[in-house]
């Protein structure tokens, strides 16, 4: 106590800020920095988990460019980007923009919409693959022949499956993205709009000119948290394919699957690591792109 | 984003519009208030019915009417005898309340030092801490479960939790309000002779209580939903949580979906109810959350 008392206010606020991240460092250390260093190393190691680990140099890589499977693994996963984030920003936009124009029931309307995003991805994954199965089980098939369309093979099409697993992760992520959406909508000045009014401006050319330029920054916000969101997909595919997981015949595999194949079910820890780099590259690669972005935005303003 | 548009787009969610003119209700806001609206029914109904067939008789099941000719508490009945779902959501509730507190606790704790205190290291550690962002728990699963496996805690509730502890998005959200506690406050409670732990817990968390409440939504509601590490980190069904137990009893039940529809109904029955009492502050936390996280 005498020690402490003798401290300088800049020397006692040193002591306490460590006394305050103690624990913290800890953790991060150890949960976070170490299992990130171990993750790289096992992706240049051969190890089954009961053997010894055993340097492998780039086999793991050299595998994972030659074999057949990653490349479609790989295709998927971008497929699930390249379809997820334009369709689910596209409607979220739209509900988005209409919505904020209406006082009538808005808290109510705007709840219906959220709700499907406080639900767990694994019991709604369930409700969607029943809505799929073929008449006389499945919803929509019911509903199809009911009124004479023919049926549509939804999870045994290999063509079908990845945008049947697909849309509800769209569906369950639509609320975040509205609620985003709108917040950055009203965040734009209202004189913007009274101007353009007066100014005779059509509601399109206010929509093109004024709305979207004004809402960038939402709209990379968004790009990248469901862009990673999609590229991450796992829960909704595990369950939606149980008896053949990623099929009909890997149509459906996404990265994270694989690895999780690769490590669990054929112990292959290192090559199931080399496939996790992958993975994070990917993710970093996309973030970059945001920051990239965002700079040229910070420029301007 | 800039702090600029943070504040207005959250101050402003809730209030009025400005009310340029007098809006009458015309026939162009009819047909869009209409489609809104059953855009809006057709959002909700999976989860509909879900729970209409949850109550269904299984002859009843195929059948597309929302409500049950003869409606029956039988698949409630039947999953809950079963047992298990009991164990499974008691793990859930612990592993989200533990995550939750452990959460709000430490990341406010880290976020405070890094916003308050001038230390040598600081810029270091709060990069550090940042940088973890950009590593996927997806990559993590796999050292982790070495470690686990190393130290036994393979099949237990800290094995499951473990990793979600402390976040990084939840520090920098933290560090990101506190910047909102003004330095006089702190500084009037260090004359008055509180010391500093005293001053983070008295002063400055009272001060940051929807900063924490969005904090604690998102913590809960990731951890209550979460599937992979659990799935990973438990062999036995005791120690199963809610979406990894959900997932081994409807590959077991397969084509009974009504008693399927009962279990994901159980599971999501809980953060339905919590959504309808607290709709009003888990959209703000949402936007807070998701604007300055």
């Amino acid at each position: 106590m005498r020690f402490y008392r003798s401290l300088t206010i800049a020397q006692k606020q040193i002591v306490w800020a460590w006394i305050f991240l103690a624990v913290p460092t800890v953790f991060y250390i150890w949960i976070r920095f170490y299992p990130t260093a171990n993750a790289f190393v096992l992706s240049f190691q051969h190890w089954n988990l009961l053997s010894d680990r055993e340097w492998a140099g780039l086999d793991n890589y050299v595998r994972l460019w030659n074999d057949p499977v990653f490349w479609v693994v790989f295709k998927n996963t971008f497929i699930y980007l390249a379809l997820g984030t334009p369709i689910s920003l596209a409607l979220s936009f739209v509900v988005a923009y209409h919505l904020d124009k209406v006082r009538f029931m808005h808290g109510f309307i705007r709840a219906l919409y959220f709700l499907p995003f406080m639900t767990s991805a694994v019991a709604m994954a369930w409700v969607w693959r029943w809505f799929y199965q073929p008449v006389p089980i499945g919803l929509i098939n019911n509903a199809l022949s009911s009124i004479g369309i023919p049926q549509i093979a939804f999870l045994n099409s290999t063509t079908n499956a990845l945008p049947a697993v697909l849309a509800p992760a769209i569906w369950a992520g639509l609320g975040f993205q509205i609620i985003i959406f709108m917040a950055g909508l009203r965040a734009i000045p209202q004189t913007y709009y009274e101007a353009a009014r007066i100014d005779g401006v059509s509601a399109w050319t206010t929509l093109t000119e004024i709305t979207l330029p004004l809402l960038k920054p939402t709209i990379v916000f968004l790009v990248v948290f469901s862009s990673i969101g999609f590229l991450r997909i796992f829960d909704q595919v595990f369950n939606m394919t149980t008896n053949d997981p990623g099929g009909p015949l890997n149509s459906t595999k996404p990265l994270v699957l694989l690895i999780y194949d690769t490590a669990f079910n054929g112990f292959n820890m290192g090559y199931a690591a080399a496939q996790t780099v992958v993975l994070f590259v990917v993710l970093l690669v996309v973030s970059l792109l945001q920051l990239y972005i965002m700079r040229d935005r910070d420029r301007v303003s | 984003m800039s702090g600029h548009d943070i504040t207005a787009s959250s101050t402003t969610l809730f209030r009025q519009q400005p009310k340029v003119s007098k809006v009458h209700f015309s026939s162009g806001q009819f047909v869009r208030w209409l489609l809104l609206f059953l855009g809006g029914i057709a959002m909700i109904m999976p989860i509909i019915y879900m729970l209409s067939t949850s109550f269904k008789f299984p002859f009843e099941v195929y059948n597309l009417n929302l409500i049950p000719e003869e409606p029956t508490l039988e698949n409630y009945t039947y999953v809950l005898e079963d047992g298990r779902f009991y164990g499974w959501l008691i793990t859930s509730l612990i592993i989200a309340t533990v995550t939750t507190i452990s959460n709000v606790f430490f990341d406010s704790l880290v976020g405070y030092a890094l916003c308050k205190f001038r230390f040598p290291g600081r810029l270091i550690v709060f990069i550090a801490i940042l940088s973890t962002l950009m590593i996927p728990t997806e990559m993590l699963v796999l050292p982790w479960y070495l470690m686990s496996k190393n130290f036994g805690w393979l099949d237990t509730h800290w094995g499951i939790m473990f990793p979600g502890l402390m976040t990084a998005f939840g520090t920098f959200l933290m560090k990101q309000f506190f910047e909102t506690v003004p330095d006089d406050f702190l500084e009037a409670a260090r004359i008055d002779g509180l010391n500093e732990l005293q001053i983070w817990w008295t002063v400055a968390m009272p001060l940051v209580k929807p900063a924490l409440a969005a904090l604690a939504i998102f913590v809960f509601l990731g951890n209550w939903t979460a599937f992979i590490w659990p799935l990973i980190v438990t062999n036995s069904q005791e120690m199963y949580t809610l979406p990894v137990g959900l997932s081994t009893f409807s590959v077991e039940a397969q084509v009974e979906w009504e008693l399927i529809m009962t279990g994901a109904a159980i599971s999501t029955i809980p953060t339905l109810i919590v959504f309808l009492v607290f709709q009003r502050y888990i959209i703000r936390g949402v936007v807070m959350a998701g604007l300055k996280g």
